[in-house]
């Protein structure tokens, strides 16, 4: 268990020092949720209703920036292959990468949403379902991103490649994640959503950190 | 015989542009994947002939 | 000795003596016309009962005859998504090279059924509904499985190490596969939640037995089909890839 916090140790201390690497995913979050109210025209009832939506895609492509350099610079300089041959399980240290990812990339989204969704008009209660909903999500999206970024490492176009890969994995999540959301600004009950997104962390906990690991293998051999 | 002439099975009920854009897009796809296939084989055959005849001049060479 | 056999879902028997690619080549090429004569037969049959047998619809008119080509390329993109699926992870499981180019020699015709079955789609949708594309379940789920074919096809061509790229695209692929029936039902929770307009492929006419016939035997032309192409498309894949060895250097039909 020590080395699971002591990779996530490491990984906050590196995006650290290079602050820049975290942020602009951030900055990115930010400024593609500013560009709809942009493209559309500022009526606000318009905005409320899009909001869910906005916001969430934008979380998802956010999110699949920051997961190019998931792996990649630790492939690079061989890092990797030495987590691989390590006496600690190689999936213990793929899911403290991961953990850390999220806790780097996604986390911030999650306490950036409440900014946006004011921007786009929601009220209280919608801004808490967008909160509690990006917190069940964002993990789900760092761990099946995790499996799309073993795969495309090293690869010719990975970035594209990545997005084009992972963004149909992640379209469950975005409906129910978006939809939890749209059914508290319309007054419904969002209990069916949370439960499926709860399933879908748990389903993705159990198998994404093993998928990543054997995509990896498979990129190092 | 449902249809009662030539002309009515083109015109399909006044859908003719919808069926026969469906049908034709379908024998699009499978003449032109056959196609495909067809013309992939063949330039592996090709490449492949080329590099035996090539190698098989090169130890003639070296004899 | 093991012997695989096949299910009932139309896979040859495939002993392991004949997982060795120069095995399978000459194996292949005796079983490819014989696989393109079932097809042609179910097809004309098929047919002649979507066009001459089956009647007009009450509702839909003639236009409704569209999905004795809609539902089977829609059956057939997912059947061969299930197969392609299952030939990866054979071939990361036993690591046969053979069982990956089998996988690879399948994804393009499951793209392409994938992709006439969004077109049909449209070309029924507008003069029944008036829209080329609603975003119901089924086209929407379609649409997904096309870009999964399209993820898996994109990934094994990036990838320039052979073997790297066959064991990579088995874990895509294990992984769709483990996400349709996922994904299918958040759409079709999705389509029920933003109830916009109430259209819905599924609100096909009636079925009489003649469409049923109709339907069922399109689908087996197209699956004698695929099975034709990809053991074509597969011999291609073979040399291609062996093309250093022994036995492909003394091929007959190579000499020039």
């Amino acid at each position: 268990m020590n080395a699971f916090f002591a990779i996530i140790h490491r990984e906050v201390l590196l995006v650290l020092r290079r602050k820049s690497e975290a942020l602009t995913v951030l900055f990115f979050f930010l400024i593609v949720t500013s560009l709809f109210p942009l493209g559309i025209g500022a009526d606000v009832a318009l905005l409320r209703k899009i909001a869910p939506g906005v916001i969430w895609v934008a979380a998802l492509l956010s999110t699949i920036l920051g997961l190019q350099r998931l792996f990649a610079s630790d492939y690079a300089d061989g890092t990797l292959e030495q987590m691989a041959l390590s006496p600690t399980p190689f999936v213990l240290l793929v899911g403290g990468k991961i953990t850390a990812h999220w806790l780097l990339c996604g986390l911030p989204l999650v306490f950036l949403a409440p900014f946006i969704g004011i921007q786009f008009d929601l009220d209280l209660e919608t801004l808490r379902t967008l909160i509690l909903a990006l917190l069940l999500g964002t993990p789900i999206l760092s761990l099946i991103g995790a499996i799309g970024a073993a795969l495309t490492l090293g690869v010719r176009g990975g970035g594209v490649l990545l997005s084009l890969l992972v963004l149909p994995l992640y379209i469950p999540v975005l409906i129910f994640g978006a939809g939890a959301v749209f059914a508290t600004s319309a007054g419904l009950d969002v209990g069916g959503h949370f439960s499926l997104l709860a399933a879908l962390l748990v389903l993705a906990i159990a198998f994404a950190p093993w998928a990543t690991t054997a995509a990896l293998r498979i990129a190092i051999e | 015989m449902i249809w009662n002439s030539v002309a009515e099975f083109f015109v399909m009920g006044g859908y003719a542009l919808y069926v026969w854009s469906s049908f034709g897009m379908c024998a699009l796809i499978l003449i032109g994947e056959l196609w495909a296939v067809r013309s992939r084989r063949k330039v592996v055959v090709q490449r492949l002939q080329r590099q035996i005849h090539a190698e098989k001049l090169d130890k003639e060479e070296n004899h | 000795m093991n012997i695989m056999h096949s299910s009932s879902s139309g896979r040859y028997l495939n002993w392991f003596s004949f997982s060795s690619p120069a095995t399978f080549y000459p194996l292949a090429a005796r079983l490819t016309p014989f696989f393109w004569g079932l097809s042609i037969l179910f097809g004309i049959v098929g047919l002649w009962i979507s066009f001459f047998v089956a009647p007009a619809d009450a509702v839909q008119g003639d236009g409704y005859r569209i999905i004795f080509i809609h539902v089977p390329a829609s059956w057939m993109s997912m059947v061969i998504y299930m197969a392609m699926a299952m030939w990866a992870a054979l071939g990361l499981i036993f690591n046969t090279r053979l069982s990956a180019m089998m996988a690879q020699a399948l994804a393009p015709t499951g793209a392409l059924m994938a992709f006439l079955s969004l077109w049909t789609g449209a070309f029924w949708g507008k003069p029944m509904w008036g829209a080329w594309w609603v975003w119901d379940a089924r086209l929407t789920s379609e649409l997904i499985l096309l870009f999964l074919f399209l993820g898996f096809m994109a990934l094994q061509a990036s990838i320039d190490d052979p073997r790297r790229a066959d064991k990579a695209g088995a874990i895509l692929a294990l992984v769709g596969v483990v996400n349709v029936p996922i994904i299918y039902f958040s759409v079709t929770w999705w389509n029920t939640l933003h109830q916009g307009a109430s259209v819905s492929m599924s609100k096909a006419p009636a079925m009489a037995h003649t469409m049923l016939w109709g339907m069922l035997l399109m689908t087996m032309c197209f699956w004698m089909y695929t099975i034709a192409l990809a053991l074509m498309r597969v011999r291609a894949i073979i040399l291609e890839r062996e093309s250093h060895s022994d036995w492909v250097k003394t091929l007959k039909e190579l000499r020039a």
